[in-house]
C-alpha cells in the first residue's frame, strides 16, 4: 500500500501535465482558438527542432549574460549582507533603500540602461545583477541572523576571532537560506536577461523572441518560451545539486 | 594549591546587580557544584569566570594569574550541548583546537585520539542529529576538555537527559574526570546530582545572589549508585534542603 502510494504521489504531477497537454492540443486542433495564434504542442516541438541551431546560438548569449549577472549579483549580495550583518547602523541605513529599489519594475529600468550603456552586453548584465542581488542579500541576512546566539557565545568563550565566528557559525547557518535565495535568483537571471534583450541587441533569446513575434511565427514563439523554461529549470537543478554537495549534513539527518 | 579562585566578585547585567561578593575556590582535580534556585546568578558567575562578562569588581585567578574579563582560558559548556549540526562529531570536537590556530588535519588527529577514552569511537563521521542525547553530551564534554584541559565550567550539562541516561553519564563523567585530571565547576539545581558528583557544594541564594553556605561531601570517589540509597546521602540532602529554604 505504501509503495503504491509512493508511485501515485510521483505520478500525480506527470498526469496533470499530460492532461494539460491534451487539453491544449484539443483547443488547437478543434481551432477553438485559431491555430496560427495557438499552435499545438506538436507544432511547437517541430519549430523547436527546426530552429535548434539558431536557438542554441542565441541561448549561449543569454546564458552568458544570465550567469555573469548572477555571479556578480551573488558576490555583491554577499558583500552587502556581510557588511549589514556586522554593522547594525549600515543595516538600518540601507535596508529601506533596498526594499524601495525592489518596487521599481525591471521593465521600467531596462530602457534606461540601454540608453546609458548601449546595445552591448553591459546593460543586460547590469539588469540581471539588479534583479538577482536582492534575494541573495535578504536570504543571507536572515541566514546570518538565524545563527544560534549561544553558539556565538560559546565561540567567544573559546576566544574565537570575529572571522572564526563567521566561518564556523554564521556562514554555515546561512547556507540553507542562501540556497533558497539562489534558486530564486537563478530563475530571475534568465528572465532578466531575456527582458533586457527585448529592448535592443543583436543576439540572445530575447532578440530572437522579438523577431519571431514580429513575423507572427507563434509556433517559434512558444518554442522559445519552452526553451527559456527548460534553461531556468536546469539552472535550478544545478543549484539543488550544488546545495546537496555543499550541505552533506542535510541529507544524513533522516537516516 | 588552588587551581582557580574568585575573589569578591560582584557583577551586574543591564544595570541590575545579579551577584555580590562571591568568593569561591577550586582545587586541582576537584569537582565543585554551585547549587541554587533559578535566577540566583549561577550562570552569571560562569560568564564572569569564562571572561564573557566583566565583573563590576573582584578578580578571577587561574594558577595565580589574573584572567578577569579574558575569554579563552577556561572552558565553558552551556546548558544545551551546542554541537553544530552542520559539522561532523569529529569536526565539532576539533573546533576549539582549530580556533587556537591548529591546522584542520592536526586538530582532527588530536581530537580523534580521545574518542575511545570518551566512549565515542565510531561516531567520528556522524552528524550530531544522528547521535543519542547521551552521546551528544559526551562529544560536547570532549570538546570542552580539548578547549582547556585545566578547568571546565559545566552549566547544567545533563539537565536535558532522561533519568537513566543521566545516572550512567554521572558515573562515566567521574571516571573520565579522574583519568584526565580535570577540575570542574558544575552548575545544577538538582540536589541529588550535586551530592553524587561533588567534592564540595556551594549553595547560592538571595538577591543579588551570594554564597550562603559551603558543604563538603566527604565520600571517596569512585562513588556508585548505591551511594544514593545510603543514610549519609539522605543526611546531606536534608541538610541542603534546610539551607536552601
Amino acid at each position: 500500500m505504501n509503495g503504491f502510494k509512493k508511485i501515485t504521489n510521483k505520478m500525480a504531477p506527470c498526469l496533470a501535465i499530460v492532461v494539460l497537454l491534451i487539453a491544449w492540443s484539443l483547443i488547437s486542433y478543434l481551432e477553438i482558438i485559431p491555430r496560427f495564434m495557438l499552435p499545438s504542442p506538436l507544432d511547437v516541438v517541430r519549430a523547436f527542432i527546426n530552429d535548434f541551431d539558431l536557438l542554441m546560438h542565441h541561448a549561449k548569449v543569454t546564458l552568458l549574460e544570465a550567469l555573469l549577472g548572477l555571479g556578480i549579483g551573488v558576490v555583491l549580495g554577499f558583500i552587502v549582507a556581510v557588511i549589514m550583518d556586522q554593522f547594525q547602523i549600515v543595516a538600518r541605513a540601507i535596508y529601506p533603500i533596498l526594499i524601495i529599489s525592489q518596487t521599481i519594475p525591471t521593465v521600467a529600468i531596462a530602457p534606461l540602461l540601454v540608453l546609458w550603456m548601449g546595445y552591448g552586453i553591459l546593460p543586460k548584465v547590469v539588469l540581471v545583477v539588479i534583479t538577482t542581488f536582492f534575494p541573495i542579500t535578504i536570504g543571507l541576512l536572515s541566514g546570518f541572523a538565524s545563527a544560534d546566539p549561544d553558539g556565538i557565545n560559546l565561540m567567544k568563550a573559546m576566544g574565537a576571532s570575529t572571522l572564526q565566528r563567521f566561518a564556523h557559525i554564521k556562514l554555515p547557518s546561512a547556507l540553507s537560506s542562501f540556497f533558497g535565495a539562489l534558486k530564486i535568483s537563478a530563475s530571475y537571471s534568465v528572465v532578466g536577461a531575456v527582458i533586457s534583450e527585448w529592448l535592443g541587441g543583436f543576439d540572445g533569446l530575447g532578440v530572437y523572441m522579438t523577431r519571431v513575434r514580429k513575423s507572427f511565427s507563434f509556433d517559434k514563439m512558444f518554442a522559445v518560451i519552452l526553451f527559456i523554461s527548460i534553461i531556468s529549470l536546469l539552472l535550478m537543478l544545478g543549484v539543488t545539486l550544488l546545495q546537496k554537495a555543499l550541505m552533506p549534513w542535510d541529507r544524513k539527518k533522516n537516516n | 594549591m588552588d587551581k582557580l579562585t574568585c575573589n569578591n566578585i560582584t557583577a551586574s547585567y543591564d544595570g541590575v546587580k545579579i551577584i555580590e561578593d562571591i568568593n569561591i575556590e577550586l582545587n586541582q582535580g576537584e569537582l565543585v557544584s554551585l547549587l541554587g534556585v533559578s535566577g540566583v546568578g549561577k550562570t552569571t558567575l560562569f560568564q564572569v569566570i569564562s571572561g564573557l562578562l566583566k565583573p563590576d569588581s573582584g578578580r578571577v585567578m587561574l594558577d595565580g594569574v589574573d584572567i578577569t574579563g579574558e575569554a579563552g582560558s577556561v572552558s565553558y559548556m552551556l546548558q544545551k550541548d551546542l554541537l553544530f549540526h552542520y559539522k561532523t562529531i569529529l569536526d565539532n570536537v576539533a573546533l576549539p583546537l582549530e580556533i587556537k590556530g591548529l591546522k584542520k588535519k592536526e586538530a582532527r588527529d588530536i581530537a580523534s585520539s580521545y574518542f575511545k577514552e570518551f566512549g565515542l569511537d565510531g561516531s567520528q563521521h556522524k552528524y550530531p542529529d544522528q547521535l543519542s542525547g547521551g552521546m551528544r553530551q559526551r562529544a560536547a564534554l570532549l570538546r570542552t576538555y580539548l578547549f582547556s584541559n585545566q578547568v571546565a565550567l559545566l552549566d547544567e550539562p545533563f539537565s536535558a537527559l532522561d533519568t537513566i541516561t543521566k545516572s550512567s553519564i554521572h558515573e562515566w563523567y567521574l571516571n573520565v574526570m579522574d583519568q584526565i585530571k580535570l577540575s570542574t565547576i558544575f552548575i545544577t539545581h538538582d540536589i541529588d546530582e550535586a551530592i553524587f558528583l561533588s567534592d564540595r557544594i556551594y549553595i547560592m541564594g538571595g538577591k543579588p545572589g551570594r554564597i550562603i553556605d559551603e558543604i563538603k561531601v566527604s565520600i571517596a570517589r569512585p562513588r556508585d549508585k548505591e551511594f544514593l540509597l545510603t543514610s549519609e546521602f539522605l543526611e546531606y540532602k536534608r541538610n541542603i534542603i534546610r539551607k536552601l529554604n
